[in-house]
Formats: structure tokens, sequence, C-alpha cells
């Protein structure tokens, strides 16, 4: 540690760090506009120029590393008047048009223009302008505005990992630039608005919507993905305007993705059910509370009477909250219900009981950037979990080994040290050999469990190469995303990857979909397991097997079950054909607008309060940002009225804080008797992977029922639409098709037609077909055998 | 003794009488200052703060570009603004709204108008009949700007040397 003196003040800090930090650190505050403490220094603005004794001129704090003994004047009569030579000269070329930019009243130049510019501009000559660019449909531009502090271009650089942004030109002609004209493509291009310290990129949605003084700020929690990024929600007259990041160095930095940015408009979608909606010869009509929860009581119990309770199909969206998942499980279980489920687009559940209490990344998001190696094991971890992709990306960045085995090759934002693309149908052999290759290695035996599995399998170099690479790196971790959990086969997958993580000391982290997974497994909304993951002695069938039956009743809660489940045609054909279809959702359309026979309206997240348990464990909880709209409200109080009508015992809750000290308490007194992994699994009778297979995958836009109302993502780069049947150059030309052609996919005896894309990332034999799209909700199982033919 | 004979006297000739008829007489000759309200009006200064007003420029476009200053400083809150852009892509007011049950003819509004949009013209004789006409919205603040402009226009110019 160095002892310096900051405006004679004496303070330590740490040799080599800057004087700003240091500064930052003890409430002194440098004006600055290029230093931000996430980005690599650039010193370009020079307004954090400060004087140092005994140095001859002043320096720029962002860039000059602490040394012993130095003293540092940032309020001297040098400084200041550094100060605003500099901030007169940012403001030559910035235009004075502060009462048209959506940065007034938040803008840094603003702020510091108060505080060190001079009232009038001695600058006579002409401005300079800039044409402005085109960076899509989230991020508006004025280019005019720019200071070229470069924070915009290091973010693209440093931590979007897509260098989209650029300094083009010198002196006068400096522009920042796309090199090639195109919208911005990354999954957290929404951050560069938050960066930048003028308004030269600001929100496009929110263009011109309303001033930062107007808004109120709501902390609130993202409800896109298991990361759970802390965010304010601004309202402005009980309406979200926006939402920003909120600061929390152990989940999301400072940063928030796209999905969670911009997913705000999907609130006030016109397709929002404001009323309850009841189904009279074959119409919608509206009706209120008392009659709506009257129909949907009676009908329950009316289906209970005649076919018995195991026709009654309960399903949640793993984006509800833990205190509405809890409220359903509970009421569900005391009508003798056991189907209860939020695994939406799993299908394989078989090693189900002997799986963790919860799906956890197994460490702290923070620790993710640690890793020597990781293992995507069918993560697209960047467009599934953006905030965890850039944590991956981080590790790639200090060094690490990144591996990745898929079903199709993603486009990482980071460095691969090797890919592996395999056919669906060869995903767990693969994975095997990769396993079988760590016990040979260690010359140990094979656990009984996968013995069997492993004994088939020839092992292969790179298999051989990865159970080293895992056996080698001091930590290690396997990640297992979207695909390695929709796969038929998920539970070898899944008990595999432990078997190769307890070999080699590697970490398993699951990372599921949906914002709550972890707290529908903790409230007990799940088949088999009740609150906390106590094992339930009746066992109901899962997502898959409740619409494989065709039930006479379902609940199903904020789900849309054409967009959202795995088998969506069977699924579809289900709601279709039951007695009895209550539907809680924050939006009428769709399959259920169709065959449904009761809405009640719930509000989304921002209009309730609740928990979110992330794929780390912790407990966040939010409140709402703003009054429901029209009559629709909270989930857990429309759960709460429902179980008092169903005439269930304590359902008397005030708050869902008291919900969720229910849920703690049992967590705290019931003993989750730990999982071993250790499912038994058989010899695998693989299909062969000649035959052409479908992948699904959803894209980053189209996973939840808000984000898929957003129209500003719909309408991003990255959105995955238009809905399209994606396949290699080899397949189109077998089937003499091209970009833009019209195909007619087969699924059993479903058909729809798809415009065609090609696509070389995908793998011989395969056609990837997005799942989320209403031009898809025919198809059936996402990784099963399809026939595309020309129509 | 003399004080009683004084007061004697002037109580016998009307004395305070005549004071007061001398005083009407006065004023009954002098120059009136009676105006004739409404055929006449009173002089008002440049600076009267009266009904508001959104102003054009000569080419009719309008001035307002939805900044939301004088939202921002109205002491009563009496101003609603909601803005979108507009198709040619300027920022626009979509939403004007002045209660004028809660003006306090301050003036706040047009001093903080960036633009000279917003302003209080000098005129004072207004009423309401209907609840609701109140809310003085864009399309009626336009209107009295442009049937008012040269009025307003003068005013400013008059003004102008003062500032």
């Amino acid at each position: 540690m160095v002892k310096i003196e900051i405006d004679g003040k004496q303070v330590e800090a740490e040799p080599g760090s800057m004087i700003i930090e240091v500064a930052d650190r003890e409430g002194v505050h440098i004006p600055r506009f290029c230093y931000h403490r996430k980005l690599s220094i650039a010193a370009n603005c020079r307004m954090c120029i400060v004087e140092v004794e005994k140095m001859g001129k002043p320096v720029p704090a962002c860039a000059t590393p602490v040394t012993d003994g130095m003293c540092v004047f940032t309020k001297s009569e040098k400084a200041r008047a550094s100060q605003k030579a500099v901030m007169e000269f940012l403001l030559i070329n910035h235009p004075l048009d502060c009462p048209i930019c959506d940065q007034g009243g938040e803008c840094e130049l603003q702020d510091v223009s108060l505080g060190f510019g001079q009232d009038i501009s001695r600058f006579a000559e002409g401005k300079r302008a800039v044409k402005d660019k085109n960076l899509g449909p989230l991020v508006a531009t004025d280019m005019t505005r720019c200071i070229h502090c470069t924070r915009c271009v290091r973010f693209g650089q440093e931590i979007a990992g897509v260098p989209e942004l650029g300094l083009i030109g010198r002196g006068e002609n400096t522009e920042i630039g796309m090199y090639i004209e195109h919208s911005m493509a990354s999954e957290l291009s929404g951050n560069i608005i938050d960066l930048c310290p003028v308004g030269a990129l600001t929100s496009k949605p929110f263009r011109f919507a309303a001033r930062a003084w107007e808004l109120r700020a709501h902390a609130s929690i993202a409800a896109h993905d298991c990361v759970g990024s802390n965010i304010y929600l601004h309202t402005r007259c009980s309406e979200i305007m926006r939402a920003v990041p909120n600061d929390n160095e152990a989940i999301n930095e400072t940063w928030i993705s796209d999905r969670d940015r911009y997913s705000y408009q999907g609130f006030a979608s016109d397709e929002r059910v404001t009323r309850p909606l009841l189904r009279k010869e074959g119409k919608w009509q509206d009706a209120d509370w008392q009659t709506a929860f009257q129909v949907t009581v009676d009908s329950l119990k009316k289906v209970i009477a005649e076919h018995g309770a195991d026709q009654v199909g309960v399903i949640l969206s793993p984006n509800a909250t833990l205190e509405e998942h809890y409220l359903l499980q509970k009421l569900a279980r005391a009508l003798d219900c056991h189907n209860i489920d939020h695994r939406l687009r799993e299908t394989d559940f078989s090693d189900q009981a002997s799986l963790s209490q919860y799906p956890s990344l197994g460490m702290p998001i923070t620790k993710l950037e640690k890793q020597d190696m990781i293992f995507l094991l069918g993560a697209n971890i960047q467009h599934e979990q953006p905030l965890l992709g850039h944590r991956v990306r981080k590790a790639s960045l200090q060094g690490a080994n990144v591996t990745a085995l898929s079903v199709m090759q993603h486009a990482y934002n980071f460095s691969l040290n090797s890919q592996q693309v395999v056919h669906p149908t060869a995903f767990v052999n693969a994975l095997a050999a990769i396993t079988k290759a760590a016990y040979q290695h260690a010359n140990v035996q094979v656990p009984a469990h996968i013995a069997a599995v492993l004994e088939t399998i020839d092992v292969d170099v790179t298999a051989q190469q990865i159970a080293e690479q895992l056996k080698d790196a001091d930590k290690a971790s396997i990640i297992l995303g979207n695909t390695a959990l929709y796969h038929p086969q998920a539970a070898y997958v899944r008990t595999l990857a432990h078997a190769l993580a307890q070999q080699t000391g590697a970490s398993v982290g699951t990372v599921s979909d949906g914002a709550n997974s972890a707290g529908a497994c903790l409230a007990g909304s799940l088949p088999h397991r009740g609150p906390a993951g106590i094992t339930q002695n009746n066992t109901g069938l899962d997502t898959q097997a409740m619409f494989a039956a065709g039930l006479k009743a379902y609940v199903l809660f904020n789900v849309e079950p054409e967009l959202d489940c795995a088998n969506p045609g069977v699924a579809s054909e289900a709601v279709a054909k039951a007695d009895f279809v209550v539907a809680m959702n924050p939006y009428n359309a769709g399959i259920l607008a169709q065959y449904g026979n009761v809405i009640l309206p719930i509000v989304p997240v921002s209009e309730t309060s609740g928990t979110f348990i992330n794929i780390e464990g912790i407990w966040q909880h939010f409140a709402a940002a703003t009054v429901a709209q029209g009559q629709a409200r909270p989930g857990w109080k429309v759960l709460r009225v429902l179980g008092n009508l169903l005439e269930i015992e304590g359902f008397n809750y005030v708050s869902s804080q008291e919900v969720c000290d229910e849920i703690r308490e049992i967590i705290n007194t019931q003993n989750f008797t730990s999982a071993d992994n250790e499912h038994m699994l058989v010899r695998l009778e693989t299909a062969s992977s000649e035959t052409l297979w479908r992948i699904t995958q959803w894209p980053i836009y189209r996973v939840d029922n808000v984000v898929r109302r957003a129209p500003a993502l719909q309408a991003a780069a990255s959105s995955g639409g238009p809905a399209a049947v994606h396949f290699n150059r080899h397949l189109a030309d077998k089937l003499q098709l091209t970009d833009g052609d019209t195909a007619i996919v087969k699924q059993g005896d479903e058909q729809i037609r798809l415009k065609v894309a090609v696509n070389n990332a995908i793998p011989n034999h395969c056609a990837l077909v997005p799942g989320g799209f209403s031009e898809t909700a025919n198809l059936l199982d996402s990784f099963a055998e399809l026939t595309i033919v020309r129509s | 003794m003399l004080k009683r004979i004084q007061f004697y006297l002037k109580s016998f000739f009307l004395w305070e009488l005549l004071q007061g008829l001398c005083l009407t007489g006065r004023y009954l000759f002098k120059r009136k200052i009676t105006v004739q309200f409404p055929e006449e009006k009173t002089p008002s200064s440049a600076r009267f703060r009266g009904l508001h007003a959104l102003r054009r420029y000569p080419n009719g476009e309008e001035r307002c570009i939805a900044c939301k200053l004088c939202e921002a400083v109205c002491p009563a809150l009496a101003i609603t603004i909601e803005s979108e852009p507009r198709e040619d892509g300027s920022r626009r007011t979509t939403r004007y709204d002045i209660d004028l049950f809660k003006c306090i003819y301050c003036g706040f509004c047009e001093e903080s108008c960036p633009v000279d949009s917003i302003v209080e013209t000098g005129e004072m004789h207004y009423h309401f009949e209907n609840r609701g006409e109140n809310i003085m919205t864009k399309q009626k603040l336009l209107a009295i700007g442009d049937e008012f402009e040269k009025q307003i226009a003068e005013a400013r110019s008059e003004d102008a040397l003062f500032r």
C-alpha cells in the first residue's frame, strides 16, 4: 500500500491503482467522461485532469497511477483552470439542443458543464454536424452530440465481444460509426445507452416519451432468465416507461441484457386482459371476478367429482413468482391433484427423483469468470442467459479453456478451445465418450449406474482430450444448457455429466430456463416433490404426460401452451379437447383465446410483489412497480381467493411476504435428503444419425409471453424471427431449396409451411425449427424426426 | 367664548356641507377617468400575464419541442405534456394541457421556454361555462396563439430591451 494525499487528505491506496479510482473510493469527485470502472482506460476526454505536486503539467487522473507520497489537488486553481479549458473545448462542437435531447436531465455533460462550463461560448465559427447511424430498432443515435469518449467502442470490444462500433477519421473528422452499416446484433447492446455520457446514443423505444425528472424508479428483478438481473423500472403516471440496470456486483454487475431492458413493452400489449372473461356460447364475455371465480370453482369441482382429481392438470410458467408456485401447488395438492409441473420444454423426466433440490449453477455467478475450464454442454449461453454468457466470456478472456458440445454451431462472442457439433441422436454418445475417457484416463472402475451406457461407446481423441482437460483444470465447470435439458435423453445427459464431473473434479451447473425455475422447485411445483423438494407419496404427471394423457381439465398459470411447451401440437390438442380450461394469464391470445373456458386476468411481474430465486439460490424480493391494470390482479391474490372459495385451510394470507415466510419456514425445518444424481441408466438404443432430425431452439426474444409482445425486440437483429426452417447448404442442395423458398415441414401427421433459411451452422441431417412462434405451433417434439419437402 | 361663536356661525351657514359640495363640484368638472368597458379598455403592460397561448414560427410550424421545462417549472402543476416522435422524427407534443383552475399566472412557463412557444398573452377577459373548459388543450392554445400573434410579437419586442 502506498500513502498519497488527495486535496490534503491522507489516504492509502493499492500500488498501481489510478488516482481516479482512489478519489472515487474516498468520495472526492473528479469530473470525467471517458473513464468507466468496467472498461479499459482510454484517457481521451481529458476531463479528469488534476494537478499533482512536482509534476510539471496537470495529468489525467484516470491514467496516472498512484505513487508513494503523491500529492493530488483536484480543486486547485491550476486543476480547475485545466478542467474548465477542457470543458470549453468539448462544448465547441456539442450542439446546444438540450431541450430536444432525450438525455436532458440525466446528462453527464449537462451536469459537468454546470460546474465547469462557461456561461457564454467564445466559439463563433460553425459547429460540425455528423450523420446519424442506424444501429437498429433498439438504440437511437444523434451523432452530432458525440464527444468521442469511446465508451461505446470499448464496450463493444471488451464487454459485448462484437466490435461493431469504431472510431473513424481523425481530428475534426472523427466519427463514431459502424465499419459496415447494419443493426447491432449484440444481446447486450442496450448498455451503450447507459454508458453514453451525452445524448448521442439513446433508447429508441423510449425516444421522446418522458423526461428523467418525471420518472419514479422502482427496484425490480428481471423476469426472463435465471440470472435475476437487478433492474429499475421507471414509471410515469403508473405506466412503465423503461427499464434500466440496478448495480449488483454479485449478479449483473452494471449491465442488463436487451431482453430485460426492452421487455417492458410487453406489459402494455394490446392483448392484455384487464377483465375476467368467461366463454358463453362459444364467445368471450366480460364477467366480474365473483362470477369468474364461481364458474372456475364449480367447474373444477364438477370435473373432480365426475372424473377424479387426477384428471386435472396444473401447469405453471417457470416465470411465475415463488409465492404463486407455492400457492397453486398447495391448492392443487389440497384437492388431491398431483399433476403439477413448471418444466414446460423438458421431455425426459426419468431421473427426476435423483436430481438436486433445485437447478443451480453449482457456484456463485461471480465465480464463473474465475474458472479455468468451462464445458458448455448444449448451451447457447449467450442467448439463453446473456449475462452468464458475459461471465463465460470474461473467463475466456482470462485464459480459461471454453469447450462446447452442441447440436448446432452457436456464434459465441468468446473464443472456444474446441466446438464439437453432433447430430442430436449422437449427443448423448459424444458425452458418454468423454465420460468413459475420463474413467479410462484415471483407470477407475465405471460406476454401476452408467456402466451399461458406457459399455458400447468408443472413445475418440477429442473425447480423450476434453476429459484430460477437465481433469487437469483446477476449477472446471460443466454447464448444462437448454439443449441438454430439452434433449429427449436429458436424463442420460444429466447423469453422465454428473458422473463426468465426479471423476474429473469439475462442478456441474444446470442453467434452467425461466426466471424462477429454482423457486418453482423449492415451492414444490413438481409432480414428485412438494415444497423444499420433499418427495411426495403420490407422484403426478409431468407436463408432457399431462398433455399426452388428454386430461379433462387444465389450470394454466401464465402459460401459452402452443408457444411455451415442448410439444406444441399435442399441447394445443389437449387444451382444445379438455372439458374445462382455466387460464390465469395476463394476455388473451392464441390457443387459450380459442379454447379456454375462463380467463382470470393476472398481472405481469411489474404489477405484483413476489420473490424470484435465481440460479445461484439468491432469494430476491420485489415490489409492484405500478398498480394493476384494470381489474387484473396479482397472481398470489387470485390464488388466495381461489383457495378460500374451494374451502381449503390456510389461505388467509395478507401479503405475498407472508406466503414467502411460510415457504422459508418449510425449507428451514424440512430436511431435503441430498440427491445423488445417480439415476440408473439402461443401454441406449440410439436412432440413426442419418435420418433428418429436428433441432429446436427458443430464440432469445421468443422465450416467454412478455418478450414475445415487445415490438422493439421482435424487430431486433438477433430476434431469430421471422419463423423459418434452417438447414445447411448440403441439405438445401439436396432438396433443391434456397433462401426465401417455402418448404413443407412435416412431423407425424402435422405439417406446416415455412420459409427456408440456409444456415451452415446446422449440422448435416438436421433442421432447426424454432419454438415460440405461432407458425411452428402445430409441430410436435423439439428433438425428433421430421420431413421437409418442396412446396 | 369665541370658539362657541365660530361653531354657531359654521352650523348656521352649513359650512361643512358646502365644503363637501365643493369637493363634489370639483370632481364634477374634472376630467373623467371612467373607462367605458367593454368598449374602452385600460392600457396594460407588455408584461401582463393573462391567458396562455402556444406560438408558431412564421412558416406555420409549431414552436413547441416538448422539452417539458414548463411542465417541470410550473409551481402549480397545471401543465401536462405527453410527447413522441412525429412522423418526420422531430420531437413534438401529442398533448399539451394547461388547467387554468390550477394556474397561478406566475409566468414561469414563459420564462423557462427555450423557443418562446408558451406565452402569456395580454388577454384577460375569458370565462368558462361548462366543466372541463378550464383545460386548455394544445389545439385551443395554438388557436389563441394564431389569433393574438401580432399582439404577442409586439409585446415580446417591447420587452426585449429589458432582457
